[in-house]
């Protein structure tokens, strides 16, 4: 019966595992090779040329600007978007208190809820053409508005300021992804126990202590997923870098933008080093990987039983 | 994104910490794992058998009567119209052949696998920004020698060689090294664009110096309306003018200087000079505000209404324009002003670029029949259909006899004849786009004052030092 069972298992997991090995793990084992070539890209040759393109990578001072960018998106990106998802879901949850102690969110919560999602549901090209129109200097969004409760010194060429660029695109990943994880939270907001929310309320703990002791400690494992997730959408950016922002192929005013990705993605694409990309690749996935284990690591906790 | 909800309530063990991080480094960066896809284990390298069909007057290529033929096109600004127009023209010529047409956007990631596969189609138009990169192309040996083309006879006059009936420049615009590997079949010229009958209304005359220019720019900031905008978002649109200055007044020998990665090329008076020319435009204000952050679009639409009187553009603008030109606009375009008094070249010569690039692989199956086909392409009757529904100039001399122009392509015609054989181009953006990457951000930083002249040409000379000391990037001549 058991043996039986196994094997069910194992024929069921079987497609799922093929399709993998196939479309994940081989071009990953076949990126690690190449990255130790100099393949071009556009035919089948190559040279195994062994560490060059790491050497080459160690020096290359772009590739080091574009860690740096991804590494204050790194900072800023999870923070500002958790902080602010987690600030709405609370309001949308938990901080009406209509009636007595009944815990809820404030009026029209469902509402927002859905609103505040509308953006998850854009493609990522439409959303940097979307900012594109925010951003431009003469007839956009954001300086008409300035213009318009007369803050008109304040307005720049956003995207075409080096020292704005960054900011602008980091503001666009924030506002592309809080929807989501405003929903997410809320979920997570849903399962806590009202008994003891309405006990704390009771204890005359306010809305700030409540959510500090009680609701943060209680969300804790989804935070720390959601900042897995963020932390890998900051070491991308490529396709919102590429589209948005200012010069040749992106990553404008002068690399003020450039990211990882689009570093990668022009050695490969319009270099043709495919081999160097790769070696790109197969640094990124490190990254990525002691990324993901430390932050796992380091938001570890107690599990909280209730 | 995707992202499930895991419960919060998972006691996390070492393993399973290992394995999440695994699992999100995995979900992380697919990219890596997709350039790698189909790279290794294809490709052999069997020679394919060669059907050449017999020559003869009607055929010089000997082009094969039944052998289907496959032809790719990029389908951008142009369309793919003139394509089947021309295919057709090859069907009447040989009936037999089963041509198999694709209209595409994405050159580059459609064929890409199949160059690594060694099974390319037999006709490529490798154009648009996701174009092969014509560099490795040419590095792996995996593109024809196009000679055979050019030496033959012209479809319209046996007396001549396709190559007689191309305009000056297109040729060497394919050829890396002496070898020709792309046709180009549009004929792309640079200038500076304005509305005739707004310079009209306020007297304005078009400069024939850069002193003129400065001038005549401050006298129409006057009037109230920008004299230049650009397009700022690709700041490669100002190189346009810039080494067009640079050109006349320097001539091939700093073309040449510039392409071979000669030392302290870029220092050259000439260039130095045209650098400085162009910075007196933001020094002195003469760009509409925010012109920097602006899209190709946005600053061609400003310029459209009125808001700017110059803007830089390449032969294409008319017809990325037509949609949003007010009726009477009546656009033209002009060759850059001369830098000095003592050019080089004359004050009509201008830089020009044959694009369309029509490519045949060496691994095609049918490369006689290709041939034949880039034959019909440059053909007097296939460059009038191109320049009728494309609204822009063929390589092919004489391809607008006898269409209707308008006011912007009449413009373009003249501009190409006053230049005669002045028509200049620069190919080192090409052969190492990293210099194109490396001009595009200097230029950048020069119309935002954010560097000076003296270090965009400091900028310039590193990038093509960098280049040229690379040993892993294969160097050309010109």
């Amino acid at each position: 019966m058991r043996h039986g069972k196994y094997r069910f298992l194992a024929w069921s997991v079987l497609p799922g595992l093929a399709l993998y090995a196939v479309f994940v793990i081989s071009p990953y084992a076949q990126a690690f090779y190449l990255a130790l070539t100099d393949w071009r890209g556009v035919s089948a040759r190559q040279k195994f040329i062994g560490l060059d393109n790491f050497a080459r990578l160690a020096g290359d001072s772009l590739f080091w600007t574009a860690l740096r960018h991804n590494a204050v998106m790194l900072l800023v990106v999870p923070l500002a978007t958790i902080g602010i998802a987690l600030f709405l879901a609370s309001m949308l949850n938990l901080a009406g208190r209509g009636g007595r102690a009944a815990i809820q969110g404030v009026r029209g919560a469902k509402f927002y809820k859905i609103v505040y999602f509308f953006p998850q549901l854009l493609a990522v090209s439409i959303v940097a053409v979307l900012w594109q129109f925010v951003y431009t200097p003469n007839s956009g969004l954001l300086n008409g508005a300035l213009n318009a409760v007369g803050l008109g010194s304040l307005t720049r060429p956003w995207l075409a300021v080096p020292s704005l660029a960054l900011p602008a695109v980091m503001t666009v990943m924030v506002w592309g992804s809080v929807g989501f994880y405003v929903v997410l939270f809320s979920a997570a907001m849903q399962s806590i126990p009202r008994d003891v929310l309405e006990a704390a309320a009771m204890d005359g703990a306010n809305r700030f202590v409540t959510f500090r002791r009680i609701t943060l400690p209680l969300l804790w494992d989804t935070v720390q997923v959601a900042y897995v997730y963020l932390g890998i959408l900051a070491m991308d950016g490529f396709a919102l870098v590429q589209i948005l922002t200012v010069g040749l192929n992106g990553g404008g005013p002068d690399n003020a933008t450039e990211v990882l990705g689009l570093t990668l993605w022009r050695n490969a694409f319009v270099y043709g080093r495919f081999g160097y990309a790769s070696a790109m690749g197969v640094a990124m996935f490190f990254l990525t990987l002691a990324l993901a284990a430390l932050t796992l690591r380091f938001t570890r906790r107690e599990r909280i039983e209730y | 994104m995707t992202t499930s909800h895991l419960l919060p309530h998972v006691v996390q063990s070492r393993r399973t910490l290992m394995r999440r991080a695994i699992a999100a480094a995995l979900l992380a960066a697919p990219v890596t794992g997709s350039l790698a896809a189909c790279a290794i284990g294809a490709g052999d390298d069997k020679t394919t058998t060669v059907d050449r069909g017999s020559t003869s007057e009607a055929n010089p290529l000997g082009a094969p009567t039944d052998k289907p033929l496959e032809i790719v096109i990029f389908k951008g600004g142009y369309s793919d119209e003139y394509a089947k127009f021309d295919e057709e023209l090859f069907r009447q010529r040989f009936p037999g052949v089963k041509i198999n047409h694709q209209g595409i956007q994405k050159v580059g990631d459609v064929l890409r696998p199949r160059f690594v596969a060694g099974d390319p189609p037999d006709v490529i138009d490798n154009t648009g920004a996701g174009r092969l990169d014509i560099a490795s192309l040419i590095a792996d040996g995996q593109l024809r020698d196009l000679k055979e083309v050019l030496d033959s006879p012209s479809i319209d006059d046996k007396s001549k060689t396709v190559r007689d009936t191309l305009l000056p420049g297109v040729v060497a615009k394919g050829s890396v090294d002496g070898t020709c590997y792309q046709l180009n079949i549009a004929y792309t010229v640079y200038g500076l664009w304005y509305s005739k009958p707004l310079f009209e209304k306020n007297g304005w005359a078009y400069p024939k110096t850069w002193e003129e220019m400065l001038a005549l720019c401050a006298e129409i900031k006057k009037s109230g309306i920008s004299p230049w905008t650009y397009q700022g978002k690709y700041p490669e649109y100002m190189n346009d003018p810039l080494f067009s200055m640079a050109m006349k007044a320097g001539g091939p020998e700093l073309m040449a200087k510039l392409d071979n990665l000669e030392p302290n090329a870029w220092r050259d008076p000439a260039m130095v000079a045209a650098v400085e020319a162009i910075y007196q435009l933001v020094d002195r204000g003469f760009f509409l505000p925010g012109s920097e952050a602006l899209s190709h679009t946005e600053a061609q639409n400003a310029w459209c209404q009125g808001k700017a009187a110059f803007i830089p553009c390449g032969s294409w603008l008319e017809s990325e324009q037509k949609a949003v030109t007010p009726a009477g606009f009546d656009m033209v375009v002009a060759p850059m002003p001369a830098l000095s008094g003592s050019d080089k070249l004359p004050g009509t010569a201008i830089q020009g670029a044959a694009s369309e690039s029509f490519i045949v692989p060496t691994k095609a199956k049918n490369p006689y029949g290709a041939l034949e086909f880039l034959r019909t392409l440059v053909s007097k009757p296939a460059a009038k259909k191109f320049a009728e529904l494309a609204a822009t100039l063929p390589s092919t001399a004489g391809g607008t006899e006898g269409v209707a122009m308008t006011s912007g392509l009449a413009s373009v015609a003249a501009m190409v004849a006053a230049a005669g054989t002045n028509v200049v181009s620069l190919n080192f953006g090409e052969w190492y786009p990293t210099m194109g990457t490396a001009v595009s951000n200097a230029t950048g930083e020069l119309l935002t004052k954010r560097i000076k002249p003296g270090d965009w040409i400091n900028r310039m000379q590193k990038a093509a030092d960098d280049v040229a000391k690379d040993s892993t990037i294969a160097k050309h001549k010109r």
